[in-house]
């Protein structure tokens, strides 16, 4: 899991909002995915994590910075080179019905970009549809049916279906399984993780659910306000956040435990209005460690430890592993 | 358990949809008892919502066939007249809905909103009842109450929504609150203040509260008890730790399993429930669970499982009628 997949240099979305102010949503955000690795993006509602999400694979067109995808700069890629890269590209949504015409069977539906984006024949893109539907747990005589005779989870498995018809190498599935009930939402994950190790997929998983991104993601990135704030490994970031809204957001989550609760960090307030971030570190009107230069100064997100990356002039991890840190990308 | 405050004795709630006759609520006996944090929790089709809402005949219509009783304050609130029940709810019983939004009349300040549920209840003065809506805000901690009560509900964030919603399910002080999935659409970070905010209800105010739920963290947060429903019943019923932390009825022990955590060991894969949770008009003859239960037997098709105090201490209820042993057995997953 060392080979980067997708390069993500200061990727920056605008969008006009009321009365002609810009809101940046997602603010010249540096990632790398590598091939292989489940990046699980995590955060609050407003945060920009599914425009970050739908920006990479230019669903969402970004209005700056680039993306790589296998070394090659795919941010201004048009027509027919472009069609056939984002076939390599491509996205699990929250709502599967939204995305699914309601007057086509399902096996047409997945077809369909096989036949546009990979030049797929009719009999191979038939063959390919069979394939899927077992592989998602619905069997091939669902291929004649339509989407309302599905139901919630069973919609999801087509949307994955769909997804992977053009065998990608990337998917980003945002919210995939929060619509759905408890149960259900069980079955959808572990046919993601097999799916996921099956393929040899990279998955880009975007969730506000903590513990659904433990149960899939390898590597955890925190946003908050158009910004990652920090970059963990699963394990590390469960462990213990390095970032004192990682921490505040860890903790927040309901324990379903019979053991003593963990500390609970309330944070005060609401989400700033993210066309008015705060000056200095954008999380400093409800960190309940900030200090003056919080208020003054943007810290740049630095490696802190091997692997781990934070936004944060006074990060929550030993002081052994900060005296070996150094900057790794500039700040906006 | 508290004295009762509340006794649902036989309630059966069902809809005329297209397809026949929906069982949403298929014979229910549960007490509420005073001062107590009650949590129903189940899935899609439970029949929760439709529990809780013909407690206060919000869901009474031409489709609708309710029959048993719903005992409180020396009235039976299923027999009960329109001009009662309306007396009955907002002043004795409110509700509070998960979308906030749609719930709020979008072209009314939020203070008048609930200035009006005050007055609708009680004889009072326009100015005295705007300065009890403001100190309501107050109350249920939004910050700038004065500021809040003066805004449309398009200009509050979701978190301040679902607080003005409280704060209109308190304006005349209920004994009961009846909170439907109230921090389902809210980020973590607010919840945990709603949550804080219904428990400071129950401590200061005595407030009952009947917490609509399927989030099982929610319940372990805040819930004095539990009912676990599926498929129109009870399947399970006890204190927060007895069905939390020793469940006995197989749907509640597969649930619990079923649930991706922050904390204990992370697995490679989640103990899915198979199957898909029944929402249909027709059901099994015998246990409802029985077809997506791994332990299941034969029996288990003959008859629908009583709700009874089996294996579990007093006042712990459960409808399986597998032997202790039988429900526990490991299973391949």
């Amino acid at each position: 899991m060392t080979t980067p997949l997708l390069e993500i240099e200061k990727l920056r979305v605008e969008f006009s909002g009321s009365a002609g102010r810009r809101v940046r949503a997602v603010r010249d955000v540096d990632l790398t995915i590598y091939e292989g690795e489940t990046l699980g993006l995590v955060g609050e509602s407003g945060c920009g994590k599914s425009t970050l999400g739908r920006s990479i694979i230019r669903v969402t067109e970004p209005t700056g910075g680039a993306i790589r995808y296998l070394g090659h700069d795919i941010t201004r890629l048009r027509g027919t080179v472009f069609r056939q890269t984002r076939a390599d590209l491509q996205m699990v949504f929250q709502d599967p019905f939204g995305s699914l015409n309601p007057r086509r069977t399902i096996g047409d539906s997945i077809a369909e970009p096989l036949l546009r984006a990979r030049g797929a024949t009719r009999a191979e893109a038939r063959a390919a549809v069979d394939d899927l539907l077992d592989q998602v747990g619905l069997g091939r005589e669902a291929a004649g049916r339509r989407p309302h005779e599905f139901s919630g989870g069973q919609r999801q498995r087509i949307g994955i279906a769909r997804a992977l018809a053009p065998s990608p190498r990337f998917v980003v599935a945002d919210e995939p399984v929060s619509a759905l009930d408890v149960s259900i939402q069980a079955q959808v994950i572990n046919l993601l993780s097999d799916l996921i190790r099956d393929r040899g997929l990279t998955m880009l998983f975007i969730s506000h659910d903590l513990g659904v991104v433990r149960h899939i993601a390898d590597r955890i990135a925190v946003m908050y306000l158009g910004e990652i704030i920090e970059i963990a490994s699963r394990d590390d970031f469960f462990a213990g956040p390095a970032h004192p809204y990682g921490e505040a957001l860890l903790s927040s989550v309901p324990a379903l435990s019979a053991a003593p609760a963990r500390e609970r960090i309330e944070l005060t307030g609401e989400l700033p209005d993210p066309a008015d971030p705060p000056p200095g570190c954008t999380f400093h009107t409800r960190c309940r460690y900030a200090v003056d230069v919080c208020r003054t100064e943007a810290p740049a997100l630095r490696e802190v430890a091997d692997g781990r990356q934070v936004r944060c002039h006074l990060p929550l991890i030993p002081v052994s592993a900060l005296s070996t840190a150094s900057p790794v990308k500039g700040t906006s | 358990m508290s004295d009762a405050l509340l006794e649902i004795k036989g309630l059966r709630v069902e809809f005329d949809v297209p397809a026949g006759r929906l069982p949403a609520v298929a014979g229910i006996d549960l007490t509420l008892g005073r001062g107590e944090i009650l949590a129903l929790v189940g899935e899609s089709g439970s029949g929760k919502s439709a529990l809780s809402m013909s407690l206060v005949g919000l869901n009474r219509g031409p489709r609708a066939h309710i029959s048993g009783e719903v005992l409180f304050g020396g009235r039976d609130l299923v027999a009960a007249g329109e001009k009662e029940l309306r007396d009955v709810r907002g002043k004795d019983i409110a509700v509070v809905f998960q979308d906030a939004l749609a719930a709020l009349n979008p072209t009314q300040k939020v203070g008048d909103q609930v200035a009006e549920m005050i007055r609708t209840h009680r004889k009072t003065t326009k100015k005295a009842a705007w300065a009890r809506a403001e100190e309501l805000l107050g109350e249920v901690g939004i910050a700038n109450p004065r500021q809040a009560a003066r805004a449309y509900p398009h200009q509050l964030s979701g978190g301040m929504r679902q607080r003005v919603m409280i704060a209109i399910g308190l304006a005349n002080d209920p004994s009961v609150l009846i909170a439907d999935e109230p921090t389902t659409a809210l980020d973590v970070t607010i919840q945990a203040q709603v949550l804080r905010l219904l428990k400071k209800l129950q401590t200061e105010h005595g407030t009952t509260i009947v917490l609509i739920t399927h989030d099982l963290g929610v319940v372990a947060e805040v819930a004095d008890r539990v009912a676990v429903m599926y498929a129109g019943r009870i399947v399970e019923q006890g204190t927060r730790d007895e069905v939390l932390f020793s469940p006995q009825h197989p749907y509640t022990m597969a649930l619990l399993n079923s649930v991706p955590r922050v904390d204990g060991p992370a697995l490679d894969r989640l103990p899915a429930i198979a199957g898909s949770p029944l929402t249909g008009v027709t059901r099994p003859s015998g246990c409802a669970f029985a077809p997506r239960c791994s332990f299941a037997e034969d029996a288990c098709d003959s008859a629908v499982p009583q709700l009874l105090q089996r294996y579990g201490q007093s006042g712990h209820l459960d409808a399986c009628l597998l032997d202790e042993a039988a429900r526990r057995r490991e299973v391949a997953l």
